[in-house]
């Protein structure tokens, strides 16, 4: 059902915003495969940028950096944020201490990146006085994301947790299981559609971070959005476009595969039922 | 959920256990996770406050000597008298976060409709070509406006026909590919949530606007606004949070002549070392997100009344 409006209104501004969001993209797609060292005028098509790529040991090392960054903090974010959402939601707290609880966890979604990331200077200086680690570098740079990481997995994971009542619980209860029992065979298989997109989301999240990671990386921690920033200041050089269209095809392709999973445990679910 | 009784037996995950004992499971639960954002974002953030009021000592170090002077320094009292160029900043800063913020919303208002008036096979892959600029890393967004906006390109030789530009030199950095980059960054975050309230419309009341012979205006403002008022605040918050301590797309597309508070921020965290003035900066910030956020939400509420 739609309001009687003028038909082409609607539509002609909505393909127009779209446009909008794709034309910078489209432009780099296709200034990537031009033959010309300087300047953006059309000098016939060329792969040779991307080999450029596979060649250049700054940014090979940058993408395993970033896949390495990427993996270990979500790993971490997501074994503690899931234990957290359900040690918030399962247990009985006190409204005070829920209170506290609440707000511990949407400080890293309200305060302003940049505020967080001058946090964390703070920090991690803080804890270079009393010790001799922390020195800026891949440790802190895991730190820094898996701070704001854990938070959202809790978030994605504690309405997924919400979805379903204690019944379930009570009834395995009433079948002699045992908690562990409970844990392992009810809670999680019901709550991995949850647990698997926080986790998505947190990865999501580390690959697409730029104010944390740049002000909590080493010299031998340089990742992807790193890399390209300290180019674009250097001035624009082709292999840049190349790296950002890698990106985006990198990025279509997670979108689509987390799409494809969301909507396989669906279909599951509607089984289910 | 469990009950708010004060009996001492409680059942969790099938255990009769009592509620000692399960808090201090809970705990356990907890805790990993707790002290990671206390120790690394809540206590932290926190010391910027304290921060705010010590000194920068010759060598970038932190002297605890209590002064209100990086917020007078804020104000713009300086060794050479007064001059409001912090002050212009914030207000800069929180002006481009609210222009966007508002663009953001208008534009996001057709798309999400017309996503939402798509066949439920195809919706997807409208929602898809949203969410794919979304995920995209900003940086690539960003220099990606940059090329865009290149001096060889066809809108800067356009601009530069209308004489808006001198010929041969690119559209960055300046106010406009500012607000261009800001707003496509931003656009995503407002459609998403706008979108999943626009799903669950609920028609009839749009049709008995009409059948009460409510003219447009009428119909979108009271049987269709106040429904999609939670995706619409969500987006809102979204974008502007973000938006305020923007410091990217600035550094980008705005070069020194349109700097925002987050590049201060940085500046004085990074290359000035003058992390107590940092630090009342980034209060500053706080306060005014919270401010604009206020702001926000009592629009919301007034819009609701209407």
């Amino acid at each position: 059902m739609q309001i009687k409006r003028r038909p082409l209104l609607i539509p002609t501004l909505a393909l127009g915003t779209l446009a909008f969001l794709y034309i910078p993209l489209l432009a780099v797609a296709s200034f990537s495969v031009n033959n010309s060292r300087f300047g953006l005028t059309w000098h016939g098509f060329t792969w040779k940028w991307y080999l450029e790529l596979f060649r250049n040991e700054q940014i090979l090392e940058a993408v395993g950096n970033t896949l390495l960054l990427g993996l270990v903090s979500t790993v971490i974010a997501t074994v503690v944020g899931t234990a957290l959402a359900i040690g918030m939601s399962r247990f009985p707290w006190s409204k005070k201490t829920s209170a506290f609880f609440e707000f511990n966890l949407y400080m890293p979604v309200i305060t302003p990146e940049i505020v967080f990331a001058g946090a964390l200077v703070i920090a991690f200086a803080s804890l270079r006085y009393f010790s001799s680690v922390f020195e800026p570098g891949m440790l802190n740079m895991i730190i820094g994301h898996v701070t704001f990481q854990v938070a959202f997995v809790a978030l994605v994971v504690r309405s997924r947790l919400a979805a379903f009542n204690n019944e379930i619980e009570e009834a395995s209860h009433d079948l002699y299981a045992t908690s562990w029992y409970t844990l392992r065979k009810v809670i999680l298989p019901m709550l991995t559609p949850g647990i698997v997109s926080g986790a998505m989301l947190a990865f999501t999240l580390s690959l697409d971070d730029f104010i944390i990671s740049f002000f909590t990386a080493g010299p031998t921690s340089v990742t992807l959005p790193l890399y390209i920033y300290a180019e674009v200041h250097r001035g624009i050089t082709p292999k840049i476009h190349a790296l950002s269209t890698v990106g985006l095809l990198v990025t279509i392709l997670l979108v689509v595969a987390s799409q494809k999973i969301s909507n396989s445990f669906n279909e599951k679910e509607r089984d289910d039922a | 959920m469990t009950s708010e009784k004060n009996t001492d037996t409680r059942i969790w995950f099938g255990e009769l256990t009592s509620s000692r004992a399960l808090r201090r499971r809970g705990l356990l639960h907890v805790s990993p996770g707790l002290f990671w954002i206390l120790i690394f974002l809540t206590v932290p953030a926190l010391a910027l406050i304290a921060l705010s009021f010590a000194t920068r000592g010759g060598y970038g170090e932190i002297e605890w000597i209590f002064t209100f002077e990086n917020f007078t320094r804020l104000a713009g009292y300086g060794m050479f008298g007064w001059s409001p160029d912090y002050l212009i900043i914030l207000a800069r800063s929180l002006w481009v976060a609210f222009v966007t913020t508002t663009v953001c919303t208008a534009l996001a208002f057709p798309l999400a409709f017309f996503i939402a008036g798509k066949p439920k096979t195809t919706r997807y892959v409208w929602l898809t070509l949203v969410i794919i600029p979304f995920w995209t890393n900003l940086v690539i967004r960003t220099y990606a406006w940059q090329l865009v906006l290149s001096p060889d390109l066809p809108i800067a030789r356009f601009a530069a026909a209308l004489r808006l530009i001198p010929a041969g030199s690119p559209l960055y950095p300046s106010e406009f590919a500012v607000y261009l980059g800001m707003i496509s960054a931003f656009l995503p975050f407002v459609v998403l949530p706008l979108y999943s309230s626009v799903e669950k419309l609920d028609w009839s009341l749009v049709e008995a606007a009409h059948d009460l012979y409510s003219n447009k205006r009428r119909v979108f403002m009271q049987a269709i606004l106040p429904q999609t008022l939670p995706g619409l605040s969500v987006g809102a918050i979204l974008t502007f949070v973000p938006a305020m301590g923007m410091f990217l797309i600035p550094d980008f597309l705005g070069g020194a002549k349109y700097m925002l508070v987050g590049n201060l921020i940085q500046q004085q965290f990074g290359k000035s070392r003058d992390w107590p003035f940092g630090a009342a900066v980034s209060l500053a910030l706080m306060l005014l997100t919270i401010i604009g956020l206020f702001v926000f939400r009592r629009k919301g509420e007034k819009m609701e009344v209407i």
